[in-house]
């Protein structure tokens, strides 16, 4: 599944506009460790944190991830969505809950939505 | 004569400027991309590096990133002046941590970036003494 088919299939808000770099989704990954983000994320996969800060951009840049998404309304800073732009990294943000997020990922991905 | 790297990349890594902290993995990154270097291999050294810098920065109170390029290999030194590291072993250890509370709040203090580092390089040397500063060396072959 492409990214920004899961965009149109969720109910996320596209902070950096049109998806700039749209590739085939991996896998989805969740942890708010930069370290173990690092070493455990796969290529081109979607990243949930609730970590808002430009290192995020950073870690997802050098990580190759294709999308950060942000859950429970946290806000981002300007400076995260500008410098996620600039490295043509998407971020989503979302009103669910993580646990939620994932199962609708899940759901989306293994192709078992209604 | 001394070998002329195709590359050379240096960045202050400064104590007052976290945004800044991991500028000079980003730019290694994007020039091994450029370079046409296989993602993979790409990847292993960003994060090493990454890793480095960052410990400059939080635990070392700052420092310097250098970074030499050259067709078969990229070498990576990050050094600071700070504290140094009393037991390398448990310091190596995964787990580890005397990040503060406050980085921790800012998703750093897994105890994994010594060893991410380790995993990642082919050649590590890390030189660290209490009040002395700590000299990370890392090599990458590139093939
Ligand atoms: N440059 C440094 N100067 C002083 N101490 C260091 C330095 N680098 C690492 N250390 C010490 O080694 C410990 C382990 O480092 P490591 O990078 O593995 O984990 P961390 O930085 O605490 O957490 P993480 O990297 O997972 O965010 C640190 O908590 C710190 O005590
Ligand atoms: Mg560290």
């Amino acid at each position: 599944m492409k990214l920004s088919e899961a965009a149109a299939a969720l109910p996320v808000k596209v902070l950096t506009g049109d998806c700039v770099r749209d590739p085939e989704i991996s896998t989805v990954y969740t942890c708010d460790l930069l370290s173990r983000v690092m070493s455990m994320s796969e290529k081109d996969c979607i990243w949930i944190t609730v970590l808002t800060h430009l290192n995020v951009v950073a870690v997802a840049q050098l990580a190759d991830i294709a999308c950060i998404v942000i859950p429970e309304d946290i806000p981002v800073p300007e400076s995260t969505i500008e410098k996620a732009k600039e490295e043509q990294i998407s971020i989503f943000s979302t009103s669910l809950p993580t646990y939620e997020l994932c199962w609708r990922l899940h759901d989306l991905m293994s192709g078992t939505e209604a | 004569m001394a070998e002329i790297s195709s590359m050379h990349i240096e960045c202050i890594i400064d104590k007052d400027d976290f945004n800044a902290a991991g500028e000079a993995s980003s730019k290694v990154k994007k020039s091994l991309n450029m370079l046409g270097i296989p993602p993979k291999t790409i990847k292993r050294i960003a994060v090493a590096m990454y890793e480095a810098e960052i410990n400059a920065f939080i635990h070392g109170g700052g420092g310097k990133a250098v970074a030499d390029i050259y067709p078969d290999r990229v070498e990576v030194l990050i050094s600071d002046e700070g504290k140094g590291i009393a037991d390398l072993d448990l310091a190596m250890q995964e787990g580890y941590s005397t990040a503060p509370e406050e980085v921790r709040m800012l998703g750093f203090g897994a105890g994994m970036g010594l060893p991410n580092i380790k995993r990642n390089s082919d050649e590590l040397d890390i030189d660290s003494a209490p009040g002395k500063g700590t000299r990370v060396k890392m090599k990458f072959k590139l093939s």
